[in-house]
């Protein structure tokens, strides 16, 4: 597929976001248990402005994906059927959440609402937590599942895509969380870090699991299903155009397969394995700038990687 | 229910490219505004299109065989493209079974053309919405044409007959008799998506010619017991005119 910087830019930005508020949300649970140090409601009300800034930045960055953005509003219409429609729902819905949360902590407006058996108190923010918890989760779960359930696309056409949407947003966010933390709550930067670097040796892990299994995929349609002749040498001499078309642009990622396998070795060093060494070194900062490039490459490598059965009937221009 | 569809008879299309042009010619001047050609005349012309006709060979040399191979929306059964359409713009009409995009409700982000495996839909880059085979909707209803032309602009342009328009769910039709006796397959089938455009393999066609048809062995002057001038298959049939 061709990779398009609106979708790879919108796909990483959320998960950033989505990341940051799950750490933020889970900061704050603990130190509701008491497990943790209280943080000041500025803490929470910055993180909170930032994840919105990248929710933001990632949604303008959908419109460039649109030809039609004025139109944007209609693709809400058929959420039974289509996990873009769910998406387009979802993201507004965290983001008021997102929103709500932090102005919650920045206001000071947090009355405890009820109390758990074990005298925990409940207040605004919690329930807004756990509303913002499970709708980055179904975020997660619309974006992954926008790939993952193009059956024809077997490179996305597994549970690995959806696990490592959450699994690579979820490290973007906590290393994003670990350098706030650093600056605006030291108190929890080991915390926030520990938790970066274990999402990111699982992210490392789920990823690498995805690139083993794709490296073994077998395609299942071929010319000889294409056109359904069943000869075991069939070659294809003329496409029905000279100059390109949609098909030949959409579906091929237009670079040479060194470059894509530059790509493949690339992203995983500078998505996980730097990010590591720098959280390791205390540099959070750096950590999440080389991670996040490194995530754009992976999301550039995961659109390249697909191959799309209509390839079959673009292989040759005449 | 109905299921209007095509059947394209690979053994008799010769790759004209009749359909392009007529399909191009037909939906580039309707209601629906025109299929956007970009360069037309330039070193990379390219545009819009329903409909292409690819060209494939089969085979090693000297045994190969030159499949030509008309390709176009095959309004499949299981639309996968449908359901994926966040706007509802991607639909496909109970009534006939026609898969058909809305212009006017589309939003271009062309996830539908992402869940087709055919590559059937393309984007018109100037209207920027999706476009895809209608199977002349606007043609095949209208009552001002004469019954004869209420067909698809492809169907009605190709010279060899090699392109049938019917409803595939009438096991009487024309291209139902045609799937049924001809080995009409679909294509990818597994992906389950159903299309109801069929096609009907190669065969391998030979001209036999019995020296008996040449001498009309079946003329009834025969019956007469009348003794017929056989000629040699050399000689010129036609005297007077051929005889030089
Ligand atoms: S051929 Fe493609 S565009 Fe046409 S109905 Fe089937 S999946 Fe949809
Ligand atoms: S490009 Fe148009 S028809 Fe296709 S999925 Fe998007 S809104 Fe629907």
């Amino acid at each position: 597929m061709h990779p398009a910087f609106s979708v790879i830019f919108l796909t990483t930005l959320i998960g950033v976001g989505q990341g940051l508020f799950l750490a933020l949300f889970t900061v704050e649970s603990y130190a509701a248990f008491g497990l943790l140090p209280a943080q000041d409601g500025r803490f929470y009300a910055l993180g909170s402005a930032i994840a919105l800034g990248f929710l933001v930045a990632g949604l303008v960055a959908s419109f460039f994906h649109l030809g039609r953005p004025e139109r944007a509003w209609r693709s809400a219409a058929k959420w039974r059927t289509s996990w873009l429609s769910r998406e387009v729902i979802v993201l507004p819905a965290f983001m008021a959440a997102v929103f709500l949360y932090g102005a919650a902590h920045f206001t000071g407006f947090n009355p405890v609402l009820a109390r758990l058996p074990s005298g925990a108190p409940v207040n605004i923010t919690a329930i807004l937590g756990v509303a913002g918890t499970a709708l980055a989760f179904a975020l997660f779960v619309c974006t992954g599942m926008i790939y993952a359930c193009l059956r024809f696309l077997q490179e996305w056409h597994t549970p690995l895509t959806v696990i490592n949407y959450i699994l690579l947003g979820g490290a973007s966010g906590f290393v994003m969380a670990a350098a706030l933390s650093a600056q605006a709550a030291p108190e929890v930067a080991g915390f926030l870090g520990g938790w970066a670097m274990i999402l990111t040796v699982l992210a490392l892990v789920g990823r690498t699991a995805a690139l083993v299994r794709n490296a073994r995929l077998k395609p299942k349609s071929s010319l000889r299903t294409a056109i359904g002749v069943k000869h075991p040498r069939i070659v294809q001499k003329s496409q029905g155009a000279m100059g390109g078309s949609f098909n030949t642009r959409e579906f091929f990622h237009g670079r040479a397969a060194g470059f894509v396998r530059q790509v493949k070795w690339i992203f995983p060093v500078l998505a996980f394995v730097v990010p590591l060494g720098l959280l390791v070194a205390g540099f959070a900062v750096a950590a999440f700038a080389v991670q996040y490039l490194g995530l754009l490459a992976e999301r550039w490598f995961f659109f390249a990687q697909a191959n799309h059965p209509q390839n079959l009937y673009y292989r040759a221009v005449s | 229910m109905t299921q209007l569809a095509l059947v394209i008879d690979l053994n008799v299309c010769v790759g004209c490219h009749a359909c392009v042009t007529s399909c191009k010619e037909w939906n580039t001047s309707g209601q629906a505004g025109p299929l956007t050609d970009f360069n037309p005349y330039g070193a990379d012309p390219t545009g819009t299109f329903f409909n292409r006709v690819q060209t494939f060979e089969v085979g090693e040399f000297p045994n190969t065989e030159t499949v030509h191979f008309p390709k176009s929306c095959l309004h499949c059964e299981e639309p996968p493209c449908v359901p994926v359409c966040p706007t509802g713009a991607s639909y496909k009409r109970k009534e006939d079974g026609i898969v058909l995009v809305d212009y006017d409700k589309c939003i271009g982000c062309k996830y539908c053309s992402w869940a087709c495996p055919y590559g059937a839909r393309e984007i018109d880059e100037q209207q920027k919405v999706m476009k895809k085979c209608t199977l002349c909707v606007d043609r095949i209803y209208d009552t001002s044409l004469p019954e004869i032309d209420r067909k698809p602009a492809c169907v009605k342009a190709c010279p060899t007959s090699a392109r049938l328009f019917g409803d595939v769910h009438d096991p009487e039709s024309e291209v139902s008799k045609a799937i049924r006796e001809s080995g009409g397959y679909q294509l990818m089938p597994e992906w389950g998506t159903q299309p109801a455009n069929h096609y009907l393999p190669r065969r391998k066609t030979r001209l036999r010619i019995f020296d008996d048809e040449l001498v009309r062995a079946d003329n009834p002057l025969k019956i007469e017991g009348k003794p017929l001038p056989r000629p040699a298959k050399s000689e010129p049939s036609l005297d007077d005119v051929t005889s030089w």
